[in-house]
């Protein structure tokens, strides 16, 4: 998935995430986080965004995220709507859950 | 008629994180994750997702999920099932249910999502909410469209609209559809399910009104707010009075049988069949009941 635009996904809501994703020249993910709760979650949070871009494909990107104590699902789905705004695609991928 | 409780169906925004969050702990029978019209038009996907990975992730303990998509002629509803029949909810709710084809036509979709994602064809229900005047009129071709119609239910902001009247206390202007939509569903075996009461502030109002639709025949009732769980369960929890008559009802027809009649005496009233029928369900109800308890809020 190509980051062609700014995508922006989230709230600045309790329990939310604001995620902004960006296009950069060069490959790799510039990642910046601010959170309420960076010194006991930050690394987790950096952790399911940075996996989320990687299954999306995203091999380039400038990240930005400010957390408001969002759960791990909620970080995954602001990053994933973020880059797929960011990619200018509506291409969704989704997997089955095999069992209930 | 499905086993399962449907008395009350918890409306949460699909694109509140919080609230998807703590929705489990308010004790609805059903969780109804909203992907239609408290969905801004400009936030569809990022709802989409939110609950897409909720659905996917969280555990709701043995809550019912279900998932309000969009209409399908948006082009917006076929979207909201590519993603959410494949985190498997166990009931898709179709908004806007004007006719059986409106309920095909969304069947026709999510089998072949069913398929293309290897998920077992059948496994996803679905529930057809009524929203209009035509709708009314063809509620009972809409009950009975689909096997995996659990019910239907009344949308009344929508339908009141469409009448060119509002909502009043006593909900005169909804008579007519609530008949409709109660005498259909139970022709096809399947759950009514009323309209939110929106006034939250009104727990008198809406006592009354949850009382007047369980005596119509309504199985539960979609709500907005946590705090209308436990009135509701209150209205649908048999008393002890009535409790006792089933049960003197059940030892009369069971001591009748024994003697090899059908047919026995309460209390100088004859107790038939559908007394019998009624005690029973009753019974069950309270059962049901017990295994699901109110928690506080």
């Amino acid at each position: 998935m190509k980051i062609i635009t700014t995508g922006v996904a989230g709230t600045m809501e309790s329990s939310d995430i604001i995620v902004t994703i960006e296009p950069k020249e060069n490959e790799g993910i510039e990642l910046s986080l601010e959170s309420d709760v960076m010194q006991q979650f930050g690394k987790q949070i950096e952790k399911v965004i940075r996996e989320t871009l990687d299954e999306l494909g995203v091999k380039a990107a400038k990240v930005s995220a400010v957390d408001k104590g969002a759960l791990d699902c909620t970080v995954a789905a602001r990053t994933m709507a973020a880059a797929y705004r960011a990619a200018e695609s509506t291409d969704y991928v989704f997997k089955e859950v095999k069992s209930k | 008629m499905s086993e399962r409780l449907r008395r009350s169906m918890l409306f949460v925004p699909g694109n509140n994180p919080g609230m998807i969050r703590d929705a489990h702990i308010y004790g609805s029978d059903s969780i109804m994750f909203d992907l239609e019209d408290s969905v801004a038009i400009t936030e569809k996907d990022t709802a989409r997702f939110l609950v897409y990975k909720a659905l996917t992730t969280l555990s709701y303990g043995k809550k019912e999920l279900v998932v309000r998509i969009n209409d399908l002629s948006s082009g917006i509803g076929v979207m909201d099932l590519e993603a959410i029949v494949r985190a498997r909810p166990d009931v898709i709710r179709l908004p806007k249910t004007e006719t059986a084809q409106d309920v095909i036509d969304c069947e026709r979709e999510i089998e072949r999502i069913e398929r293309e994602a290897g998920i077992p064809v059948g496994s996803t229900g679905m529930m057809a909410a009524i929203e209009s005047a035509i709708g009314v009129l063809n509620a009972k071709e809409i009950a009975f469209s689909s096997k995996r119609l659990i019910g239907i239910a009344l949308g009344a902001e929508d339908y009141v609209t469409d009448l060119k009247t509002t909502r009043s206390p006593e909900g005169v202007e909804l008579m007519f559809a609530r008949g409709m939509i109660v005498n259909a569903a139970k022709a096809a075996g399947i759950m009514a399910l009323d309209t939110v009461y929106s006034d939250v502030n009104n727990e008198e109002g809406f006592i009354a009104e949850a009382t007047l639709i369980r005596k119509m025949g309504f199985d539960g009732k979609s709500i907005i707010n946590p705090r209308q769980v436990a009135p509701l369960h209150a209205v649908f929890t048999p008393s002890e009075r009535d409790l006792k008559k089933a049960m003197a009802i059940m030892d009369a027809i069971a001591e009748a049988n024994a003697r090899g009649s059908g047919v026995a005496s309460l209390n100088g009233k004859m107790i038939d069949k559908p007394v019998v029928a009624r005690a029973q369900y009753l019974l069950e109800l309270y059962e049901r009941s017990k295994a699901m308890p109110v928690e506080e809020v």
